[in-house]
């Protein structure tokens, strides 16, 4: 392992300043993935800037009835907070989804959101990788897939982000606040992450040096009806094969507002706004629902190991929206 | 020490004084606010400004471990694992994977169970570290360890330190009211969390027993949840 210096910084300003001079520096979350990279060779910073203990832990209500989430607001504090289990169920299940208690007891918003993919070739630095090392090849492709991307790969990187919490807020339309040298700026949840096109390595749109400081989520009133459900070798304690994050409000049997963002099967999460099209506006039937999940995995383009993902999505997204329904006391 | 420039180590938190050049490593010039670093150091602790032509990549870290408090001068690298088990002597947590993986490292610090093999023991400055060995101050056995023996919750005993830090901390958050993925959403948000099977089982998924122990383990904290178990004793 590189030798690093350790600093913890004062404030968020601070922050920025320390790792904006620095093209080697990385800011230090909960450490739950950056100090696993360390140790295996795939990050190698020679300076680290200790955000986890900014005063960015809290969570708050907004005025306007949504709520600021604080980049440093460890994942079981978040998951258990009166606000998000009440109106964004979808997020607290999402988080306690993922990982394990002493995790999520150490891993923070922003950490979260920037964690990194778990194919195995990007994890192996005796392998080559593009994201890892720009250039070298992508043994994935032909390689060990699996787990992989179904949607939105390049020829360059067939790798998914692994992140439930992001799923999440994905679907829940949420907005990144960062901070940079040159001032803060609000990022979509959609545009965060980006797809691999020929630039694999970089994950988001973040620039260097930009700090996560919160994240925010507008009210959605529909979100009181929301839920998570991932699809995994076990039932507990590992990374989604498929996950499935959605809103869904129906009023006599109509889908009045519906929103759906998948997990493990992309470099991002997944919004998948074709089912949405086909299905706002329209009767909430079980039939209906397949058919949208239909209509998005059009695009799919499953790997040599992977096409089992295409069904076990489409099952999915209609076992979420029936469950919905039926929560709701409705019927599909 | 090169590039101590004279000044007291234990004036800087965590910070450090000491520069190491021997490992093929050249520092560049430190540029962050001498001022600043001065006056804040005491509580920020960083690591940084205390230096001027080297940078540290050693720190001074003062823990309460089990109790007591305990000083001790890490490479920046070292794991709060490896700090506890190497340089303190403090060997219950074990390492399993050193990945995050198995949960044979966990401890409470600062009273919530957390993977040791992937907290940077720098970052843990003025924290509260308690192992299993130190769960209990007088030196009995903890009811959870106590269970644990009743119920025969092991074989070969590797990931049970890990085990029963991960189960006081799991009480802990159920009494708190911290949900999971299991949870009745009828639970009204705040309220204690009954500890089912189905509750115990998802709550201590994080930590492996390559042996197989599960089934007495699930029993031994039922037991405990059941009796309504202090607090741990830090
Ligand atoms: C065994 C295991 C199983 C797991 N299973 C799951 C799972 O099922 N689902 C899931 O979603 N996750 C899972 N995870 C991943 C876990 O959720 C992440 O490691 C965690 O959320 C990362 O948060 P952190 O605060 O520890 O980040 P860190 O490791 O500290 O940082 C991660 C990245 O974010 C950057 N960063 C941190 N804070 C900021 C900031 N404020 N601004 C800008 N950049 C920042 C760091 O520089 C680094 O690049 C698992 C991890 C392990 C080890
Ligand atoms: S899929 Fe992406 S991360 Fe995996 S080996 Fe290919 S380039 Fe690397
Ligand atoms: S040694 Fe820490 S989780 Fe395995
Ligand atoms: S008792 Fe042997 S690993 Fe659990």
């Amino acid at each position: 392992m590189r030798p690093f210096t350790y600093e913890r910084a004062l404030d968020p300003a601070d922050a920025v300043a320390r790792v904006a001079a620095h093209p080697d520096a990385a800011y230090l979350g909960g450490g739950t993935n950056l100090v696993d990279h360390l140790r295996l060779g795939v990050a190698a910073p020679g300076r680290l800037v200790d955000v986890s203990r900014l005063a960015l832990d809290r969570v708050e209500s907004r005025d306007d009835g949504g709520l600021r989430i604080g980049a440093a607001v460890r994942n079981s504090d978040l998951a258990a907070h009166p606000s998000v289990r009440h109106d964004f169920p979808v997020l607290s299940q999402a988080l306690l989804a993922g990982a394990s208690g002493q995790i999520r007891n150490m891993a923070t918003t922003a950490g979260n959101l920037l964690q990194r993919t778990r194919c195995r070739y990007f994890q192996d630095v005796t392998t080559p990788c593009n994201k890892r090392e720009p250039g070298s090849g992508c043994p994935a492709v032909e390689g060990r897939n699996r787990t992989l991307a179904i949607l939105g790969a390049s020829e360059h990187c067939v790798a998914t982000h692994p992140s439930d919490m992001a799923v999440a807020l994905a679907a829940l339309d949420a907005d990144v606040v960062v901070l940079g040298p040159s001032g803060e700026r609000r990022i979509p949840m959609a545009d965060l992450h980006r797809l691999p096109g020929d630039e694999p390595a970089r994950d988001t749109t973040l620039d260097p040096g930009e700090l996560i400081t919160a994240v925010e989520l507008a009210p959605l009133p529909a979100a009181r009806r929301s839920a998570y459900r991932k699809v995994r070798d076990r039932a507990s304690y590992a990374f989604a094969l498929v996950s499935v994050a959605a809103v869904l409000e129906v009023e006599d049997g109509v889908v009045r507002e519906v929103r759906i963002a998948l997990g493990g099967v992309a470099h991002k999460p997944w919004r998948a706004t074709r089912a949405e099209e086909a299905l706002r506006g329209r009767e909430a039937t079980a039939e209906g629902f397949r058919a949208a999940a239909e209509a998005e995995l059009g695009a799919a383009r499953p790997l040599s190991e992977n096409a089992f993902k295409v069904p076990m999505a489409r099952n999915a997204i209609t076992a979420t929206l029936r469950g919905l329904v039926r929560a709701a006391g409705e019927r599909a | 020490m090169p590039g101590s420039a004279g000044r007291d180590a234990s004036a800087y938190g965590v910070g450090v004084a000491f520069a190491r050049c021997d490992d093929g490593y050249t520092p560049d010039v430190h540029e962050a606010a001498e001022t600043r670093e001065t006056r804040e150091a005491g509580e920020a602790g960083v690591a940084s400004g205390a230096t001027e032509a080297m940078e540290a990549t050693e720190a001074k870290l003062t823990l309460t471990v089990d109790g007591s408090a305990r000083t001790v001068t890490v490479d920046t690298r070292t794991s709060l694992l490896d700090a506890l088990r190497e340089r303190l002597g403090v060997t219950s947590p074990k390492k399993g994977c050193d990945h995050g993986q198995c949960g044979a490292c966990t401890v409470l610090l600062d009273g919530r169970r957390t993977l040791s093999c992937l907290s940077l023991a720098v970052a843990q400055q003025g924290r509260d570290v308690v192992t299993a060995s130190g769960l209990d101050d007088s030196g009995d056995l903890h009811p959870m360890q106590e269970a644990f023996v009743e119920h025969d919750a092991l074989q070969c005993g590797y990931c049970t330190p890990g085990q029963i830090c991960s189960a006081v901390g799991v009480l802990e958050e159920a009494a708190a009211g911290h949900p999971s993925l299991v949870t009745d959403p009828d639970v009204p948000a705040g309220s204690a969390v009954p500890l089912t099977d189905d509750e115990i089982r998802e709550r201590m998924s994080g930590n492996l027993c390559r042996c197989g122990a599960y089934v007495d383990i699930v029993a031994a904290i039922r037991d405990v949840a059941a009796q309504r178990p202090p607090v741990p004793s830090r």
